[in-house]
């Protein structure tokens, strides 16, 4: 006699050892997962990502708390402050030597627009010369606006056609 | 034993005739020609217990006027917790240059670069005169005062960067900013008394 399968969960015993999905949410799972930030703290925004980071508000909860200091090991470069001219050069090499699939939040005022900074010293928006995956407002922003734009990202990432893109690279 | 910092401003003029009494809302202050200014400072360090110096800036009082730019130094003695406050006029007003001070106050370095950075103002014997502020190589000064608020575009300092991104160094003007309260027509005199000298705008030419 067959019963109706009232488990919950999946049964490598009575499935198998095989589970049927789309390779974009495998990739995009993977990727969301545990996108591991690169901190580009420059200024006061950078204070509010430690906050982030330490136990109260716990980026590790997304997955997202390894903070790699080396631009190849990041996924995910968080401009945390004020970009100037000066600094606007090495923002761009290490965005450049972050290995692909890569992506970037822009934290805060400055980063997203040069904020209160309308100077000869201040570049106006780091996405001037990086792309910029999410914007967060705020001067500075509270950690549950980067713990918000952080899910947004990943809520992006999910979106992405990434088999195509991997197959068409 | 040194004498605090109205006496001092007195034995100073009585040792260097050629100092004079500058105006002054809170701290004495004196005039000195720039060429005394290593001389006078080190007086002021050894004998007269001026053993700290807080600040070293530059006025810049526009072009035309000469002279044109004047050297502020702030002395602290912590004997006697008195300030100093130390002027002194630049000789060359298309290229001003005064002695660096360096050599008695190693602190001196960071602030006269800062000063050479934004006023163009050349330390002689400095050890290290560079920008510190702005990237070597920037064309201008921006302290001064023929530089527009607006500011002047200008390529990125690195090329490379400005060629792959094709980003540049933007004008970026306060009026119709997103921080301007009532972009347009506010008149400035009207709305800060205190900046007389700024009811003109980018949009509204200077007076004459």
């Amino acid at each position: 006699m067959v019963t109706a399968n009232s488990e919950l969960a999946y049964n490598s015993k009575i499935e198998g050892e095989v589970i049927v999905t789309k390779a974009d949410a495998v990739i995009n799972w993977i990727r969301t997962s545990s996108m591991w930030p690169m901190p580009m703290g420059l200024a006061c925004c950078a204070i509010e990502l430690m906050g982030v980071g330490a136990s109260r508000f716990d980026i590790a909860r997304f997955g997202a708390e390894v903070m790699r200091f080396s631009p190849r090991q990041a996924d995910c470069m968080i401009v945390a402050g004020t970009v100037t001219y000066k600094m606007a050069a090495a923002v761009r090499r290490i965005y450049d030597q972050m290995s692909s699939p890569k992506w970037v939040i822009a934290m805060g005022a400055c980063a997203s627009t040069g904020g209160m900074y309308r100077s000869y010293a201040v570049l106006q928006g780091v996405d001037r010369i990086i792309p910029v995956d999410v914007y967060v407002s705020g001067c500075p922003p509270r950690p549950e606006a980067l713990l918000d734009a952080l899910i947004k990202l990943q809520a992006k990432v999910k979106r992405e056609p990434s088999a195509k893109n991997l197959l068409s690279a | 034993m040194p004498a605090p910092a109205a006496d001092a401003t007195t034995a100073l003029r009585e040792k260097f005739p050629q100092a004079t009494v500058r105006a002054s809302l809170d701290h004495p202050a004196v005039n000195i020609p720039a060429a005394d200014v290593s001389t006078v400072l080190k007086y002021l360090r050894d004998e007269a217990a001026f053993d700290m110096l807080v600040d070293v800036t530059a006025i810049d009082w526009a072009e035309g006027v000469s002279p044109r730019f004047t050297m502020v130094y702030h002395l602290l003695s912590t004997t006697y917790h008195t300030y100093l406050r130390v002027a002194a006029d630049c000789v060359n007003d298309a290229e001003p240059s005064v002695p660096s001070v360096v050599s008695l106050w190693p602190g001196a370095n960071w602030h006269e670069r800062e000063t050479y950075d934004m006023f163009g103002i050349k330390f002689e014997g400095h050890p290290d005169l560079r920008r510190i502020l702005m990237w070597d190589g920037y064309p201008h000064f921006p302290l001064r005062k023929e530089f527009p608020l607006a500011g002047i575009e200008t390529p990125l300092p690195d090329a490379e960067v400005s060629a792959e991104t094709g980003a540049n160094l933007i004008a970026a003007p306060m009026m119709g900013g997103p921080f301007v309260a009532a972009p347009g027509e506010i008149n400035m005199t009207d709305a800060e008394p205190r900046a007389k000298d700024e009811s003109w705008t980018e949009k509204r030419e200077k007076p004459e």
